[in-house]
């Protein structure tokens, strides 16, 4: 069990972690999700006691991680894996570890098995990609057979194999009564992994819940309408708007309608004499919700890239989108729904923002409608790649994500 | 199993497991020695046309450890990276979450290389010593003629101590390069230079390295202090190393 109880990390102007209190038990494997710079890897290394805490403290079961007596053999970690000396082997690597805390060399040849490193392991981990580099790492983690175990962002660099791999190895972790703390800041991937979610964004709590509530909580369902013309489409959009429903235009002329259900809109357009060609439900996935509840307190936000630089001064529309122009994939006055039932967090920067994007500010790719492929993180970087011109951007690639919720 | 042996194994375990132990101790040993062998060759060929004020004090023993002012530039490199090296790969935080406690972790890590060190260093002082000896001809002195063994000795440790002073810094710098961007100019130029500046003699002299290899001399300098208490002077430097390195690893996040 770890206990953080208002753990505050502050590095100069910037709050890393702000009042965290949390609750990580046994028997269930714990989501500790947040975009990227949200403060997970801090509170990570502040239950590690290798930083120290602003103010607040997080103890493991009970006792702070500096004053546990032979701590390797209670708690296992995964900070970085890159974190070990290139020029060591990954056997010496996990045999100082190991002799640390006074557990027997073949341990250091068991896990080696577990993690599927065994023909590598007199191999310098130089040459070691990320995802043979993880596996190392959960081998260090694994080493003292600990009660509880934390691993940041243990998925990055593994193939699909390995991802695999490390998800049911948490799920067995866990139901061995373990103490399982994962971060990561993708939402589709604690969606499959975790019993339980943390979610934080700029250091702050945003959800403490299980993955079950999350769920229901936060994925908002839509009807997808599709009429035979964009006449008939109006006239039932009109309709609809009307008796308060929330209408958007999707790519392909289909219409999105929140606020209804299903047999409404069917009458509505039996009244109206409109045909349908499609009623069907969908459910916004989690990543969605994830993306909703954060996309406030993302620090690092992609800009749409306009490529002036590099146009020709040519005639013609340029590429990308131009800036203020609607963007396709947009809830037009979407408000994100208050959680009913949510228990008390200490801060929900997002609850009663209009989502709608600063007016006058190019929408980024990731932002209005979030509907970006689960794979990709929140927030890109700036120097992600900006849609292609004439690609429709978050509105279609959405369907993809339907199945995930 | 106490924490210390513990610590003690794992830290021999990682000190043996990479290449750069055996490559800067090796070149501590092979430079110092034929470096040194080399300048009483040609000691011995040119003696006759030193000056006589150069032959008087001329010391047999000294000459015979000229290679060091280079070969203990290998020692520094051993003595930073090995502490050096947890933070530059990041080890520091997987070592830290398995010993929370700091300092004999620190003290643990420098014991270890201290004895490799002090181990190659020795090797190196005698190695050197006779080896010079022997092309000195009839310059030469001999280990039991009187402060001469002393002087051995005293190059030995002098090595040693110059190691764990790089191991201290290393941990105060908490990274190889800067550690390394500071000790190498500093011993290999400056600290030189300045003994040679008249005016800032007086206080070079009390840096570790010109206090320290006293030790390593059997005639007289001008210094105002003798061989020990020149030893002492540096003993303090590696203190105030080990000091400020343990209150940066004990107080700083890692």
């Amino acid at each position: 069990m770890i206990e953080a109880v208002g753990l505050t990390k502050v590095y100069g102007a910037k709050r890393a972690v702000d009042n965290l209190s949390f609750q990580v038990r046994p028997g269930a494997v714990t989501g500790f999700l947040g975009p990227n710079g949200s403060g997970k890897s801090t509170t990570m290394r502040m239950i590690l006691g290798l930083d120290t805490p602003t103010a607040g403290r997080v103890t493991i079961g009970g006792c702070p991680f500096r004053e546990l007596p032979n701590a390797p053999r209670q708690v296992g970690a995964l900070l970085d894996a890159k974190a070990v000396h290139g020029g060591r082997s990954a056997r010496q690597h996990l045999l100082c570890l190991a002799q640390l805390s006074g557990i027997p060399q073949r341990r250091v040849d068991e896990v080696l098995g577990v993690v599927g490193l065994q023909d590598v392991a007199r191999r310098r981990s130089k040459g070691f990609s990320l995802g043979m580099g993880q596996r190392l790492g959960i081998a260090g983690a694994l080493l003292g057979d600990p009660q509880v175990l934390l691993f940041d962002e243990p998925v990055n660099g593994l193939d699909p194999e390995g991802i695999h791999w490390i998800r049911n190895l948490m799920r067995k972790l866990a139901s061995e009564g373990r103490t399982v703390f994962v971060s990561s800041h993708l939402m589709s991937e604690m969606a499959l992994t975790a019993d339980h979610l943390i979610v934080i964004g700029q250091g702050r709590l945003l959800a403490d819940m299980s993955v079950k509530d999350f769920i229901a909580y936060n994925s908002a369902g839509f009807a997808r309408v599709r009429t035979p013309d964009q006449q008939q489409g109006e006239k039932l959009a009109g309709r609809l708007a009307e008796i308060g429903g929330q209408v958007h235009l999707e790519q392909d002329g289909a219409l999105r309608v929140t606020g209804v259900d299903l047999p409404r809109i069917s009458n509505l357009a039996h009244e109206l004499d409109v045909r349908l060609y499609e009623l069907s439900p969908h459910q916004a996935s989690l990543e969605e919700a994830y993306m909703r509840m954060t996309q406030m307190v993302v620090d690092y936000r992609s800009t749409d890239d306009p490529r002036a630089g590099l146009q020709q001064p040519v005639a013609g529309p340029a590429g990308g989108y131009p800036p203020g122009a609607p963007h396709p994939g947009q809830f037009p006055g979407h408000v994100p729904g208050q959680v009913p039932g949510q228990p008390p967090v200490p801060a929900q920067p997002y609850a009663g923002q209009v989502f709608a994007p600063p007016p006058g500010q190019p929408v980024p790719a990731a932002q209005g409608y979030p509907g970006t492929p689960p794979a990709a993180p929140p927030a890109m970087p700036p120097a992600a790649p900006p849609a292609a011109p004439g690609v429709p951007p978050a509105a279609l690639t959405l369907s993809k994500n339907e199945s995930e919720s | 199993m106490t924490v210390t042996t513990a610590v003690l194994k794992s830290e021999w375990t990682k000190v043996r497991s990479v290449r750069s132990t055996v490559w800067t101790l090796a070149s501590a040993f092979a430079v110092t020695v034929g470096l040194s062998a080399a300048l009483c060759a040609v000691m011995n060929a040119n003696f006759d046309q030193l000056s006589s004020r150069d032959q008087a004090t001329f010391d047999a023993t000294s000459i015979s450890f000229a290679g060091m002012f280079l070969g203990q530039l290998a020692i520094i490199v051993f003595g930073v990276l090995v502490v050096g090296s947890e933070y530059s790969t990041g080890m520091i935080r997987t070592s830290l979450a398995a010993v929370p406690q700091r300092g004999t972790f620190l003290f643990c890590k420098m014991g270890v290389a201290t004895v490799l060190a002090l181990v190659t260093a020795m090797a190196t002082s005698f190695s050197s010593f006779f080896c010079g000896q022997a092309l000195l001809g009839s310059h030469r002195t001999t280990i039991g003629a009187p402060e001469v063994l002393r002087a051995v000795f005293g190059a030995g440790l002098y090595m040693t101590m110059l190691a764990i002073f790089a191991m201290g810094v290393a941990a105060m710098l908490r990274s190889p390069i800067l550690a390394l961007g500071v000790l190498m100019p500093f011993f290999f130029l400056v600290s030189t230079i300045l003994a040679n500046v008249p005016g800032a003699k007086e206080v070079a002299r009390y840096f570790p390295d010109q206090a320290g290899s006293r030790v390593t001399r059997v005639v007289p300098s001008t210094a105002p202090y003798g061989p020990w208490e020149g030893f002492g002077i540096m003993g303090l430097w590696v203190v105030a190393a080990l000091v400020g390195g343990y209150l940066v690893i004990r107080n700083r996040d890692a």
